[in-house]
């Protein structure tokens, strides 16, 4: 059906990014294919040197999981800290991290974790690194007719994380949000709400790789982002707010 | 389209346009007003039913989602007429309410809250009902009534 529609066809899957859009009439799909049935594509597996956690899980089942919370606790804390009980109750990971909002939650964890995105269409499966997956504000590297199946994320049990999520009123976006955790032996850092796409604070990541502190690598956390100015905070404040987050994420990561 | 939900434990099938609103099609359709709508942005939660024993807002699915789905309203809370669920109680016994606009959203969600965390703290009930706006309360009666419906002591 998306082959057919092309953009004026979009997936539904737990609805609660695009039906508050759709009510805004800030998208108007001519179709909406519902994909919120399709039980199949909800799991979290162990595979091996992985996690693999199929696109229609929901973000309460990734709260709530075992697996997780013993081997990418930093995904199970992130999904918990989306909207409010009933949106967790609905809302998907790969919904999430399809809609490609560079001030959700959780494709900034999904970034920082260094994870895999599979997307199936009918030109068969691919692997796209998170790195290259969110490719501008609400647009990502899906094409017309792919959706989501699969994310696979690094085991790392134990490894230092944490997750600022800086807001001030309940169930909000994050105005700024900074998720760090050691992967493979280095710390990742990722941004959210400084620019058009989740962000990897490649600056702090090079400083802390050369040894600076986790102070000294912080300053150096709205290098190279463009943060938007809106009703919340102009790009200096969320400057600001990225350096003093990244420091309070690496510490609470572990990192000194 | 043709829908068929079970609501309260009735199965009901309706003819709707695909673009209903669950909230709508059981106000609208069915006259199940007890759900309230408080917002336009999935904020509030005064429209929070239950679909299949979990908290959703229903203002933010489609009645196509529901399509054979459970469906509990705030209406098919009391196990009769006679008598009130627990939690509705409570809330009555605590004054867990003022203007009553947010009740049936709070009601709704704190049930599914205690069924998910049977015996929380008070900071795991606020943080457990963050998905519903009171203008009225200030929350604190509302946090008592949810924490007396779990069994523990309150003040």
């Amino acid at each position: 059906m998306l082959g057919e529609f092309g953009d004026e066809a979009k997936l539904l899957a737990g609805g609660h990014s695009l039906i508050p859009m759709m009510k805004l009439r800030l998208a108007v799909p001519t179709v909406v294919v519902d994909i919120g049935r399709v039980d199949d594509l909800s799991y979290i597996n162990d595979g091996g040197d992985h996690l693999a956690i199929g696109a229609l899980t929901k973000h309460r089942a990734i709260e709530t999981s075992d697996l997780l919370l013993a081997e990418c606790p930093i995904l199970a804390h992130v999904a918990s800290k989306v909207g409010d009980p009933q949106v967790r109750h609905r809302g998907t990971l790969g919904g999430s991290l399809a809609h490609s909002d560079p001030a959700s939650d959780l494709p900034a964890a999904v970034l920082a974790l260094g994870g895999t995105l599979v997307a199936q269409g009918p030109n068969g499966t691919r692997e796209i690194a998170a790195g290259e997956f969110f490719s501008g504000y609400f647009e990502s590297a899906l094409a017309e007719d792919e959706m989501l199946t699969e994310i696979r994320v690094p085991k790392a049990p134990g490894s230092g994380w944490n997750y600022q999520k800086f807001n001030r009123r309940a169930q909000d976006w994050a105005i700024v949000g900074v998720a760090a955790v050691q992967v493979g032996g280095a710390t990742n850092v990722s941004l959210v709400n400084m620019g058009s796409t989740p962000l990897r604070a490649s600056a702090v990541e090079a400083a802390l790789a050369g040894g600076a502190s986790a102070a000294e690598a912080a300053e150096a956390a709205a290098d190279g982002t463009e943060p938007p100015s809106d009703l919340n905070a102009s790009p200096d404040y969320r400057e600001h707010l990225a350096r003093v987050l990244t420091r309070r994420a690496l510490e609470a990561a572990g990192v000194s | 389209m043709d829908i068929s939900v079970t609501v309260n434990g009735t199965t009901q099938s309706n003819d709707v346009e695909p673009r209903t609103l669950l909230v709508y099609y059981l106000r609208d359709e069915l006259g199940l007003t007890g759900t309230n709508i408080g917002c336009d942005t999935s904020s509030c939660g005064a429209c929070t039913v239950h679909v299949n024993g979990e908290s959703v807002k229903s203002c933010t699915m489609l009645a196509a989602q529901a399509d054979g789905q459970q469906v509990t309203t705030i209406e098919g809370l009391a196990p009769s007429e006679e008598q009130l669920h627990p939690m509705q109680e409570s809330f009555r016994e605590h004054h867990g309410l003022q203007c009553g606009y947010c009740t049936p959203g709070m009601v709704m969600a704190a049930v599914s809250l205690l069924e998910e965390n049977p015996s929380p703290t008070e900071a795991e009930v606020r943080e457990g009902l963050e998905g519903n706006l009171c203008r009225c309360t200030g929350y604190h009666n509302i946090v008592k009534a949810v924490l007396a419906a779990s069994g523990q002591q309150v003040d």
